[in-house]
């Protein structure tokens, strides 16, 4: 056998490490740019690189990592129910609040995507990139979009929420918690969702709220729009 | 036995949502329709929050690392996208601070209504 190159478990236990790696830094600089997804994709591939390893190789032990990614979906389920009460109590801000997000980043993406002159092909892989990956993997797919370039943008989408979002908030004085939270979780999924935490315990549960909600909503207009570029 | 009876709720519910997602003509991903299931049944008290907690929430930490092999395949398909990059990121960029202002203000304006007429209710 030829060691790492051929190793089963090699790939795996890298992806792993590089994203321990990730949130040890980010947890000593305290910089949203180290995003623990972001430095374990760049330093997995310049690694692979380096040990002349084809991605068909990485991915013949990596895709069991991937396998879970479904059944995870499912458990999504369990803090969505945890948050039901907090739902009932706010329905018309939340639904009302997450509909108008959902179909600000359809709107933004198709008019940008007409402005940049992109086909349809992007269009479709650009349109799920303000949702949890988990969900936005399956419609990009669903779509025919270019999965990989999905998670880019929602790497990119949700690293830069994170970022921006207090001094969004500040500039267009938006105080409510349960809005900030609503905010954060629609434009910027689980990576806002951290962001949100810091905000307050609310602002938290909002936002995971509004992660699978807008998820769900975008599962529903996404096959609605495509078919406009 | 705990963790074994969990996992056997949370692979059969994942494998009725790929059978779903087979069966119906819908683009939706197997994984959404078997969080639907999932939620329906903890809120008809079919299942109980004990039964799936503990390996879910081991699914839900490790969540982050699921994404990383389908975007190592950047690797393999950068050439591709290289000309398009630019227009990708901008987007992305644009579009992520028009649904954080679209989503904040149309819920502060609804809660500030529900607010009011909550007020208008009680002096009336």
């Amino acid at each position: 056998m030829n060691f790492p190159q051929e190793s089963l478990y090699f790939c795996t236990v890298l992806s792993l490490f590089t994203f321990w790696l990730g949130t040890w830094l980010k947890q000593k600089t305290g910089w949203a740019v180290l995003n623990p997804i972001l430095v374990s994709i760049l330093l997995t591939i310049a690694v692979l690189k380096f040990l002349h390893i084809e991605y068909a190789t990485y991915e013949e032990g990596a895709r069991y990592i991937s396998y879970l990614l479904t059944p995870t979906t499912v458990c999504l389920a369990i803090p969505l129910y945890k948050q039901l009460a907090l739902l009932r109590q706010n329905l018309a801000a939340v639904i009302i609040g997450i509909f108008s997000g959902v179909i600000a980043s359809a709107g933004s993406i198709f008019v940008l995507c007409l402005l940049f002159g992109l086909d349809h092909t992007y269009y479709v892989t650009l349109l799920p990139k303000s949702i949890t990956t988990a969900i936005a993997m399956g419609v990009s797919e669903e779509a025919g979009g270019i999965v990989t370039v999905t998670i880019i943008c929602i790497i990119i989408t949700g690293t830069l929420g994170n970022i921006i979002g207090e001094s969004i908030f500040k500039w267009t004085h938006l105080k409510h918690p349960i809005a900030r939270g609503l905010a954060l979780g629609t434009s910027a999924h689980a990576v806002g969702t951290a962001k949100a935490m810091e905000l307050g315990e609310v602002e938290g549960a909002m936002s995971s709220l509004a992660v699978a909600v807008a998820g769900l909503m975008t599962v529903i207009v996404v096959p609605l729009v495509a078919g406009l570029i | 036995m705990k963790y074994l009876k969990q996992l056997a709720v949370i692979l059969g519910i994942t494998l009725i949502g790929e059978w779903l997602n087979y069966l119906l003509p819908f683009p939706v991903p197997a994984g959404v329709y078997g969080l639907f299931l999932m939620l329906l049944l903890l809120c008809c008290g079919i299942l109980r929050l004990e039964q799936v907690e503990g390996a879910g929430n081991l699914f839900l930490d490790i969540m982050s690392i699921m994404f990383v092999p389908s975007a190592v395949g950047l690797m393999d398909s950068y050439r591709q996208i290289q000309s398009v990059l630019i227009p990708v990121v901008c987007i992305s960029v644009i579009s992520t601070i028009v649904v954080m202002i679209a989503t904040g203000k149309a819920a502060e304006f609804m809660i500030t209504r529900q607010d009011k007429s909550r007020k208008e209710n009680q002096q009336s």
